[in-house]
């Protein structure tokens, strides 16, 4: 049996290694996927593989018996297998979102995050390099508000607006 | 249950439950999350004080006695981190109060889960369940990088997470070779049944764990995921990942060499470890020296300072490992201290790259006195903090006579330099090169800002303590290296 699961493992960690040495967004994940699969096995077996007896204290036991299965391995898959599924669940609507804002399933051309150098010596500018406080995009507005105003405090108050006092 | 045990983990998973409910009212979700820090921080000061008095503090859950049950125990090693975690994470989410122009609903809630994993690892004694912590660790992070949803933070988050998940892969095949090997999970049962495992089959496996974990602390040849990952992200959040996820690696592996399997470890480890440390020291504050955006070249700087670390533990010896908690405790402040004042300078003068700015030193030279601080500190400046970390990390180093280790990360303190002047020249002396046109910082509202400088003089004044006063930090380190399980005088040389 261990043999079977041997073979079962190293098979399943090849393909996964082959699938993510591949340039593709979509077979990365998926030799991700395998791979962890692969060591969900290796927790398993790490038990020792032998007896198939549920691992149940009868009633007038106070212990496992040797011929039981040993839970602890179990219950430590069982773990892995859902931290794996979320992940999974994760790395797939990551790829969905890069592919939604426009990148292309290459994973060799994800350069936007560290663009490639232009000048033979100095870095590139980073995508986000510059941020500008929210205020200041509406700088325009305020600096031709602030003028307005300027110009209205400055110029005396035009003729045709006339006040109840006046 | 003691729940100040239990404190680190349940508090931040409970304020990231509450967090997420109040999602759609962004003040009251970040004032309560304020509030939730400031009880973790009280907590674990509580924490380093029951500690500091010797206490070893443990609970096992379901009742399981000690060598089979998952339990939490925490020492001064343990007690002194989960602080500077709760500190550090107190001062991203003042920040975070300011910083309006970066949040998405969730990045609160996922803050906390972050906590949750750190506070785990640091508090665990259990090494399945530290896997797991290290999982919450990493899906709370994606969250945090793929929440802006912008193409370059997707990009960086799919790098973060495919060389990420190898990493934690190669941690659960290590961690179930040793209970296969063992059959304990427990640092306690792990640390009496490893010496009887043949080393021919041991030391593969301990090999295989400390590479795991050296992929996670971002050391030399395995840091591809942090360069393009970190820089995509909004500064309090950065400065959250900058002090606390790479160390959380390297605090690990001070707890495995040098507490579980500290009896049977093969000598020439060590020395592999040295070489590993130099490498990631040089390598990363290269890679720094010639980036001109400020977050790569602070993030370039983590894998540097990761090397002193590793450089520490490295040398096996109890001073060592004291020395290592020093450096930890003295960068996680200074390097997420950088950070915040990183994002404050890229507010006042509108952008991150060296290039674009200039004109702080006569604009705003309180900013400057606070980067100075924290920049001295960082390079090692006498009076400051830095100073204090590698003198007693070179001390460690003469006394295992490591010169060449001594002399490499001295060389390395002068690059350190380097990169930390031309901030200081570009960001500060330097005249804005659209100075003309007025500076943007004018129109940078007060009320935005005082968040930031709030949580940045915090980490000052703690930078600070540490630089005047090292004597308390330094004992505490010493008792803590003290009661790792060591046998007395070092490893065999």
């Amino acid at each position: 049996m261990i043999w079977i699961i041997t073979a079962a493992l190293w098979f399943t960690l090849f393909a996964g290694v082959y699938l993510l040495l591949s340039r593709n967004l979509l077979r990365c994940l998926f030799g991700l996927m395998m791979m962890s699969s692969a060591i969900n096995l290796l927790v398993f077996a790490s038990g020792r593989v032998g007896s198939a007896l549920p691992p149940v204290i009868t009633e007038s036991a106070r212990a496992l018996t040797a011929q039981d299965a040993n839970p602890i391995p179990q219950a430590l898959v069982l773990t892995a297998i859902v931290i794996g599924f979320a992940l999974t669940c994760f790395s797939l609507m990551l790829a969905m979102a890069l592919l939604r804002s426009g990148s292309g399933m290459n994973i060799n051309t994800m350069r936007t995050s560290e663009p490639e150098p232009t000048d033979p010596i100095k870095p590139p500018f980073a995508t986000d390099a510059s941020v500008l406080p929210a205020t200041l995009h509406a700088l325009p507005h305020a600096a031709t508000d602030a003028a307005q105003a300027a110009s209205a405090t400055a110029a005396p108050p035009p003729p045709t607006r006339s006040t109840p006092e006046s | 249950m003691n729940f100040l045990v239990v404190s680190p983990v349940l508090l931040p998973l409970v304020m990231a439950a509450c967090t997420a409910l109040l999602a759609s009212r962004a003040a009251l979700q970040r004032g309560v999350g304020l509030l939730g820090a400031l009880v973790l921080l009280v907590c674990s000061i509580a924490l380093v004080d029951q500690t500091a008095q010797g206490h070893t503090l443990q609970v096992t859950f379901g009742m399981w006695a000690q060598p089979y049950g998952i339990g939490f125990s925490i020492d001064r090693l343990s007690a002194i981190m989960l602080l500077i975690a709760a500190l550090i994470g107190l001062a991203s989410l003042i920040y975070l109060m300011g910083d309006i122009t970066h949040h998405f609903a969730m990045q609160v809630p996922l803050v906390f889960g972050l906590l949750a994993g750190v506070g785990g690892t640091f508090a665990t004694a259990d090494i399945f369940n530290l896997y797991v912590w290290f999982e919450v660790m990493l899906i709370s992070s994606l969250g945090l990088l793929g929440g802006g949803a912008k193409l370059f933070q997707l990009e960086g988050a799919f790098k973060y997470m495919s060389l990420n998940m190898l990493a934690t892969m190669m941690l659960l095949t290590a961690v179930s070779l040793v209970y296969g090997l063992t059959g304990h999970l427990s640092f306690e049962g792990i640390r009496a049944a490893w010496p009887q495992v043949q080393a021919s089959t041991a030391t593969p496996v301990l090999v295989l764990l400390i590479l795991a974990l050296l992929a996670k602390s971002g050391a030399f040849p395995l840091f591809a995921w942090l360069p393009p990952s970190y820089p995509t992200l909004p500064t309090p959040v950065l400065a959250l990942f900058a002090g606390l996820l790479t160390k959380a690696g390297t605090y690990v592996i001070l707890r495995l060499l040098g507490d579980v399997f500290v009896r049977a470890l093969p000598v020439w480890l060590n020395d592999a470890l040295g070489w590993v440390a130099c490498l990631t020291m040089v390598v990363g504050v290269l890679c720094a020296a010639y980036h001109w955006d400020m977050r790569h070249i602070l993030s370039l700087h983590i894998i540097s300072q990761i090397g002193y670390i590793l450089l520490a533990i490295a040398l096996g010896s109890r001073q060592g490992f004291a020395a290592a908690l020093f450096y930890t405790v003295h960068n996680i402040l200074a390097k997420a201290n950088l950070f915040l004042i990183a994002g404050m300078v890229a507010r006042y003068t509108g952008s991150y790259d060296l290039r674009r700015i200039g004109g702080l030193y006569a604009a705003r030279l309180s900013l400057g006195v606070l980067f100075g601080i924290s920049a001295l500190a960082l390079v090692g400046i006498p009076p400051f903090s830095g100073f204090w970390a590698k003198l007693l990390v070179l001390r460690a180093a003469y006394a295992q006579g490591q010169t060449v280790w001594m002399a490499l990360a001295l060389m390395v303190s002068v690059l350190t330099m380097y990169s930390m002047m031309k901030i200081w020249m570009e960001a500060f002396w330097k005249a804005h090169p659209q100075a003309d046109a007025g500076l943007p910082l004018a129109h940078v509202p007060a009320c935005q800002m005082r968040p930031a400088w709030i949580a940045t003089l915090l980490l000052t004044v703690a930078i600070l303590a540490i630089s005047l006063y090292p004597q308390a930090l330094m004992g505490f380190a010493n008792a803590a290296a003290q009661t790792l399980g060591l046998p007395a005088g070092g490893l065999p040389q």
